[in-house]
């Protein structure tokens, strides 16, 4: 898995059946990274529904949130449709697994990504990872005090540089 | 382990005495069928503990997930604006399968709640606010889905089944006893 301090692998991936997503396209902005092992988890302990509701506050940290798995692009959509998603699902597909093995969260006996999650700083250094128990569902606290920390060192660097 | 922020005071809903050996936090959502499941089973965790347990209700609703989630637990807060938060809370999941507008207004009124307060509080912001603290809250205190419960302030992870929430509660009161010996 990579660590932190380092510049996030940059990927391009199916969004949409029609529609390819770069990460560059998200310079300027803090990013969190959601690989996961696969659509169609149950219901109510479902890691995507509970990032589903986040906008509000990951918004607050101009961040934004992509989920990846190694699901096809159809999928996904009937997953997001079905979910009522609203984030970016990205379909890690062809080659399967191709950025989850750049970060290292590919599990080649399952053939999916773990559960794990990269928090990436506006100028796309990896700036906090965590791999959690594939059966886990590791909520969004470890997220949020990521981001926090983000905003708080970059205030804080402004500070010096004006100073 | 993640931890119960903030801890619990006196702006919750709780049910027995805070300073009880052992302190049950639930974040729930009143539409998750999960949740519907948990609600009997925490009345029989209250039956046997009596007095050594307190209870304490958090707001979690998945609202994209289950429309009628949030304004489920508006009506609970306004129910809670005339005392009547807990009867609210137990109605609501009572009459899980079949929760909607009207169904949140029948409820209030066989409460015998003032409907004209009623109906002014279910537009009331502060309300939504309250329940979109508590969410935040939850979100923070690391909740990753519904029902998520806290004992005494940490993170409970095992099954929400009598069995494991018994024994777990058994278990921090005989800590309890411990300390205090």
């Amino acid at each position: 898995m990579l660590g932190t301090n380092i510049a996030a692998p940059g990927f391009v991936l199916n969004a949409t059946p029609d529609q390819k997503f770069s990460l560059s396209e998200l310079k300027g902005k803090n990013v969190i990274l959601a690989f996961y092992p696969a659509d169609w988890s149950p219901v109510c302990g479902d890691q995507m529904s509970l990032y589903n509701e986040m906008h509000r506050y990951f918004g607050k940290y101009n961040a934004e949130i992509l989920g990846i798995s190694v699901d096809g692009k159809w999928c996904h959509a009937a997953f997001r449709e079905a979910r009522n998603l609203h984030f970016t699902l990205l379909a890690d597909f062809e080659p399967k697994g191709e950025v989850a093995k750049k970060y290292g969260v590919y599990n080649d006996k399952e053939g999916r990504s773990e559960r794990a999650l990269f928090v990436l700083d506006d100028e796309g250094i990896i700036r906090w990872s965590y791999l959690s128990p594939v059966g886990i569902n590791p909520g969004a606290d470890g997220i949020l005090d990521a981001l926090e920390m983000i905003t708080q060192k970059n205030s804080h660097g402004q500070i010096k540089t004006s100073g | 382990m993640a931890k119960l922020k903030p801890p619990v005071s006196s702006q919750d809903h709780i049910q027995g005495n805070p300073r009880s050996p052992v302190v049950l936090v639930e974040y729930g959502d009143f539409q998750c069928p999960h949740c519907g499941a948990a609600y009997p089973i925490v009345k029989q965790i209250q039956k046997k503990f009596k007095s050594q347990l307190a209870f304490i209700f958090r707001h979690f609703p998945l609202s994209e997930a289950h429309p009628y989630a949030q304004i489920a637990a508006v009506a609970a807060e306004a129910a809670s604006n005339q005392g009547q938060f807990w009867e609210m809370h137990d109605l609501i999941y009572e009459n899980q399968e079949s929760l909607s507008l009207e169904t949140l207004i029948l409820l209030a009124q066989s409460l015998k709640l003032d409907m004209k307060v009623f109906q002014k509080d279910m537009k009331n912001p502060r309300l939504l606010e309250k329940v979109e603290a508590d969410f935040e809250s939850g979100v923070v205190s690391g909740v990753n889905g519904t029902p998520s419960f806290y004992i005494n302030g940490a993170k409970f992870n095992g099954s929400y089944d009598y069995e494991s929430l018994s024994e777990a509660i058994d278990y921090f009161i005989s800590q309890h006893a411990v300390n205090k010996g």
